[in-house]
């Protein structure tokens, strides 16, 4: 098993109210400023750092989403892919002494850098969207959503149904590797199904991501081969984690206002 | 490339499609003229239409074995390249498109990069058939002849080229193919951003390209692809694509394919500078023939100012 990172995603993980956030807009966000500074900052002594984010493990064993998506998948997917971005979002850290002391968050918002991303991006992007989506799934999964997120749902796309047919006409439309969202807009303060091509996620654009899929080949070839629509059925039937998805927006609705607020009468 | 466009066109009876030149290369499908031979006979019962067809590899498909199994082989031609086929069979039907072959579907959907929707299938269809030719069972080693000479005045090396090559193939993120292209003679291509702008002509270069784009937008001529989406190596190699690069320059390429594909490159390059010169020549001939007649008068003004003097 991994080791688990140091600056873990907050927006992935349920987090208490008052603790540390991350999703701030970027403008209020104090981000360190970027200045010559690498790992011995401040202090002569120090040894090299060497490794700056891990690889964090899913929150279920390898084999807990089979039969729909095997161990053997969830191995090379997990051990060999997502691994292989960690190591290489390492090296080239260890290369650069600007982008230092960043949380994964802002490390990918950074290195989006509003649309011309630095080289670190897509390997920061991709750990942080990797992150995400071992989070977004979860055994015995599937399903429908309940209470507020399913009001908030039929709200925004008239029913679970609309979504759903939404969301997968998205994964199956995507061409060439990307991810399909099921996102909270921050500005819009509505929910939307979203695709982004290779490594984009809507943090970048300062949105709330609640639940994600990736469709990227990597990700279902070895179970489906080239039968994406089976694989997004398996996904939205078996595997997405309502749970997960409505810990997120409950989180969210304390920087997002979803609805009129009720003032109390005197 | 045959303009892949097998278009099964009735009731002209205009039995061989014209290949053009670079039909020359790609072994003719004899099959398709003898059933234009049959329909022109019978009064022409068939609606008009040209489909595409799915092109199998020149070799079967366990050909490549043991370095690019049959499983991929069977998926990768039969499911993916098939698919493309027949979704854009279904995109032109009765559309602009309809009759055009291949490579001008490929050019007018790219559209100066805001892509249309045909373009993504036009192009893979193509792009796929281009991967199988450029592959031969027992490839790989090193090109010789003419090739081998432009590869080391325009890289350095044979070496240099492959390890160039090699690491554009490693390093193009998310879907695409890494080519070998003939930079030939025509700069302003009028059709989106040319990724070697410089002054430097007639020359080999190693580009990359996203999802399903390819050379022939930038005007280009192509003469060696690898396929870098996933699944053309996740089956055999998984995550791990510089090895399956590897393979393929050690195993698979057919330089024999490249070597031929750069002779009708230089053959077309010389036909667009002769068109060029041709060009020129009927522009200056305009032009010289307005001065004769200014030459005329100025020598007439001549005169009459001598005389004035006198």
């Amino acid at each position: 098993m991994g080791s688990f990172s140091l600056h873990a995603s907050c927006l992935a993980q349920p987090k208490l109210p008052w603790s540390n956030d991350c999703s701030q807009n970027l403008n209020s966000l104090k981000l360190p400023a970027l200045q010559q500074r690498g790992p011995n900052f401040g202090s002569r002594k120090a040894s090299k750092v060497l490794a700056f984010y891990g690889l964090k493990s899913p929150p279920y064993e390898l084999d807990a989403l089979e039969p729909y998506m095997s161990k053997r998948l969830m191995e090379t997917h997990w051990g060999e892919h997502h691994h292989g971005y960690v190591e290489g979002l390492n090296k080239q850290l260890e290369k650069n002494d600007i982008l230092y002391g960043y949380t994964l968050d802002e490390l990918v918002k950074v290195t989006y850098n509003n649309g011309n991303p630095l080289p670190e991006f897509n390997n920061a992007a991709q750990v942080w969207n990797h992150d995400f989506f071992w989070e977004s799934m979860q055994p015995g999964g599937g399903g429908m959503p309940e209470l507020g997120l399913l009001q908030q749902i039929e709200k925004d796309f008239g029913s679970f149904t609309n979504f759903k047919e939404k969301f997968i006409e998205a994964a199956l439309s995507l061409f060439g590797s990307g991810w399909v969202w099921l996102v909270l807009k921050r500005r819009e303060k509505r929910l939307e199904v979203v695709k982004t091509s290779n490594a984009v996620n809507p943090i970048v654009w300062d949105d709330i991501p609640l639940i994600s899929l990736d469709t990227w080949e990597h990700a279902y070839y070895q179970d489906y081969k080239n039968d994406r629509g089976k694989y997004v059925n398996a996904f939205m039937n078996h595997l997405v984690s309502w749970h997960v998805a409505t810990v997120r927006i409950i989180r969210a609705e304390a920087f997002v206002n979803l609805g009129e607020p009720k003032i109390p009468v005197a | 490339m045959a303009a892949t466009a097998t278009a099964t066109i009735s009731p002209p009876c205009a039995l061989i499609p014209y290949q053009g030149l670079r039909g020359a290369l790609v072994s003719t499908r004899t099959f398709q003229s003898t059933k234009n031979q049959r329909q022109c006979g019978r009064a022409a019962a068939a609606p008009i239409s040209a489909k595409f067809d799915l092109k199998p590899p020149p070799y079967p498909l366990d050909a490549l074995e043991p370095h690019m199994s049959q499983g991929t082989m069977s998926y990768h031609w039969g499911k993916h390249h098939r698919g493309y086929v027949e979704k854009l069979n279904m995109q032109i039907v009765g559309t602009d498109l309809d009759g055009m072959s291949l490579e001008d579907i490929i050019i007018l959907s790219y559209n100066k990069g805001d892509i249309l929707p045909a373009f993504n299938n036009a192009a893979q269809i193509w792009n796929h058939d281009f991967f199988w030719e450029s592959m031969v069972p027992n490839g790989g080693g090193k090109p010789s002849g003419d090739l081998l000479e432009l590869i080391e005045r325009d890289f350095g090396s044979f070496e240099k080229f492959s390890a160039k090559f090699r690491s554009a193939a490693s390093t193009q993120f998310g879907s695409g193919w890494v080519w070998l292209a003939y930079k030939a003679n025509r700069l302003n291509v009028g059709n989106a951003s040319n990724p070697r702008p410089s002054d430097e002509d007639k020359k080999l270069v190693v580009v990359k390209s996203p999802n399903a784009v390819n050379p022939l937008v930038w005007d280009y001529l192509p003469l060696l692809t690898i396929d870098v989406w996933e699944h053309a190596y996740d089956l055999d190699f998984q995550s791990r694509r510089a090895d399956y690069v590897s393979m393929f320059m050690e195993k698979l390429v057919s330089w024999e394919t490249v070597s031929a594909r750069l002779e009708m490159a230089k053959a077309q390059a010389v036909e667009r500078e002769r068109e060029e010169e041709k060009r020129k020549y009927e522009e200056d001939n305009k032009n010289s023939s307005n001065e004769a007649v200014e030459m005329y008068l100025d020598s007439d003004t001549e005169d009459s100012e001598v005389n004035d003097q006198m």
